[in-house]
């Protein structure tokens, strides 16, 4: 089945060629980051968590955004989906491969990152995110996989990957809540101290895996012959909209308790992420434009979605789900992680800005999670056409 | 009794036993660091500390380094030397294990309105708390960081795998990062360690460190440095808390003090007479 990954039009080759290129200047700085320390980047003292974490906690939701194919047509029989889950079990296989890279990325001692595992510490939910996201990425590597070959073979897949598929769904909901949990359960850190941050997380991950979906398969449709069709593409809408407006309402419950309460501690990093946060003479504000951006970006998103669905308008589709998962891709992917370390526990504004080797190192990774989804998906999509036609 | 009310009463009963079980199988999971026992939760759980076995802790009169000026800076300079301490010369790369901070910096949580002008000048001595409830040795996957028996937080240098996730889950700002090599030179060749001391382990980079309460002077019955350096004027009194007898337990019985953000259940080990 893999073969299908070697053939291909000049258009799939460049694309390849474009994504390695990529890959390589990353890698390079890889090595200076190696060779130098994590001092390349630009964290600091105060934040010690930058762009890599924060890719590696939005990349959890994408992964987890599968769920929202798998559980309807496996649970719920739902057949439209017949030809979309595969295209969601392999975004979670890449999803996951980019958060294990970044979070190999961050260490400080890479050569070490193995202590997890002999040393396994059950009261770390690092530990536990750990055994979450290897097991998510075992179990759609081989759902996926034998569910795929299967329908190249020309048979139903086998009665025992049933009871797999089941597994992957609360698995997809438990890697996003372990995720969260790394926040969540740390005193001293009111911003992420909240008991809605996994339900958040999950909102927004079922908004912007899906919309990163359509927006694929959007492509694909224009580029080769492969169609999820319309009643999927219909119901998706349904989908990514009520998440986006799920993810919208826990951001207005988080400013309620924060602004009605008035405790200084929940209001700082709300501050510093959509005004600005003045101390002394200077204001620290440069996520701000961002934030507001998101804001901005996600709710014309879920305007948009239900009116290109209205008027059956493929642009206007592609449109909306960039909004949803650019604007949720700057709540989780920038300000979520960067505003937890805003002020700092001893209330110093310290401002983070990512530096040229950390934005390589990160865009080589993203080359790489599309790097491995092209392939999975050329394969899918041979075998899908090749039995079709 | 019929089947079904036999049922009922098995299942409630079951479920009974879950919810006895349930605490305790969740403060196996935190390896019996949230020891959330009966009398601790009486009192409001922020105060109370593990009652048996040696816990160090140390009590800093702020007072007496207003009076004796120099002496703050002099106990920074001394712990920095004698445990390897590298200077960067910049905030971003900063590795600190004790350091001078202001009381509004030092005490956020606590009201800052209409304080007396002594308290802007004042110089606080701020360091690793040694929580007896310590969220970095929860947040650590590899037990780099762990409490030992005496009360004190260690690190292991050479387990850490540097994912941060303990700076992260320190509530007072205690640690470090090695952002770059310790051990290596500045641009005009000069050691960022300024004079090594062979009797303390230099680190490497892409690790976490912090004070150690000089854990390594204690094996050898010395008292910490910083102690030993404002031993003159009592400014920081050390010892075992949970023996009635020592120093420490007198000062802590006699004098207010005060601890920094005691609220989020942290209990930590240092003390302030302000």
């Amino acid at each position: 089945m893999i073969e299908k990954a070697f053939k291909g039009s000049t258009g799939y080759w460049v694309w390849m060629l474009f994504l390695l290129s990529i890959m390589g200047v990353g890698g390079l700085c890889y090595v200076q980051q190696f060779n130098y320390g994590l001092g390349i980047t630009g964290m600091s003292r105060d934040v010690t968590w930058g762009i890599y974490i924060s890719q590696f906690t939005f990349l959890v939701g994408v992964a987890a955004g599968g769920l929202m194919l798998v559980l309807p047509y496996y649970i719920h029989n739902y057949k439209a989906f017949g030809r979309i889950v595969i295209l969601g079990e392999f975004m979670a296989i890449a999803a996951i491969a980019m958060c294990l890279m970044f979070i190999i990325a961050d260490l400080g001692q890479p050569m070490r990152a193995l202590n997890v595992l002999l040393h396994p510490t059950p009261n770390s939910m690092l530990f536990w995110d750990m055994i979450v996201l290897n097991g998510y990425l075992f179990l759609n590597i081989l759902c996926g996989w034998v569910v795929l070959q299967s329908e190249y073979k020309g048979i139903k897949y086998p009665k025992w990957i049933k009871p797999f598929i089941y597994l992957s769904i609360p698995w997809a909901i438990s890697i996003h809540t372990v995720t969260a949990f790394l926040y969540c359960g740390l005193p001293g850190r009111h911003f992420w101290l909240t008991a809605i941050l996994a339900p958040r997380f999950l909102a927004s991950a079922f908004a912007a895996g899906p919309a990163l979906l359509m927006i694929i398969a959007m492509v694909l449709k224009k580029t080769t012959k492969f169609d999820v069709g319309r009643e999927a593409q219909d119901k998706l809408v349904t989908i990514i909209g009520y998440a986006a407006m799920l993810n919208f309402f826990f951001l207005g419950c988080e400013f309620f308790v924060a602004y009605y309460s008035q405790i200084p501690g929940h209001m700082h990093t709300l501050d510093y992420l959509y005004w600005g946060l003045g101390h002394g003479e200077e204001v620290f504000n440069n996520l701000v434009p961002f934030m507001r951006a998101s804001v901005i970006m996600g709710l014309a998103g879920i305007g948009l979605i239900f009116v290109s669905r209205a008027k059956q308008s493929d642009g206007l589709l592609v449109v909306s789900c960039l909004l949803i998962f650019i604007s949720f891709w700057i709540d989780k992917g920038l300000g979520l992680v960067l505003g937890g370390f805003v002020p700092s526990p001893l209330e110093y504004v310290t401002e983070y800005v990512p530096s040229v080797q950390e934005l390589g190192i990160t865009a080589a990774i993203w080359a790489t999670g599309f790097f491995i989804l092209s392939i999975l998906y050329k394969v899918a999509i041979s075998v899908k056409l090749e039995k079709e036609a | 009794m019929d089947s079904k009310r036999r049922d009922f009463l098995k299942i409630a009963g079951l479920t009974a036993i879950a919810g006895i079980a349930a605490p305790s199988a969740f403060n196996t999971l935190l390896k019996g660091e949230a020891i959330a026992s009966a009398g601790q939760a009486a009192a409001g759980g922020h105060g109370a500390a593990a009652p048996t076995g040696k816990r160090y802790g140390m009590v800093i009169d702020v007072k007496k380094f207003t009076e004796n000026s120099g002496l703050a800076e002099q106990c920074v300079s001394v712990c920095h030397t004698i445990h390897n301490v590298p200077d960067f010369g910049n905030r971003k790369d900063e590795i600190k294990w004790i350091w001078i901070e202001s009381y509004e910096h030092t005490f956020p949580t606590e009201s800052q309105y209409k304080r007396p002008d002594a308290l802007k000048d004042m110089p606080i001595l701020t360091l690793c708390n040694h929580c007896d409830n310590p969220p970095c040795v929860r947040a650590c996957p590899t037990k780099a960081t762990y409490k030992k028996k005496d009360g004190i937080v260690g690190m292991d240098y050479h387990r850490c795998i540097g994912c941060r996730f303990c700076m992260a889950a320190c509530p007072y700002g205690a640690r470090s990062f090695n952002w770059r090599d310790p051990r290596g030179k500045d641009a005009n060749g000069q050691p960022f360690i300024k004079a090594e001391n062979p009797k303390y382990p230099t680190r490497m980079r892409g690790v976490v460190e912090k004070c150690n309460f000089c854990t390594e002077r204690l094996a050898i019955g010395q008292i910490p440095a910083c102690v030993e350096v404002a031993a003159q004027t009592k400014a920081i009194v050390f010892g075992d808390m949970n023996d009635p007898e020592s120093e420490i337990s007198q000062v802590l019985k006699t004098s207010f003090t005060i601890q920094r953000n005691p609220a989020i259940g942290t209990h930590p080990s240092l003390f302030y007479i302000i």
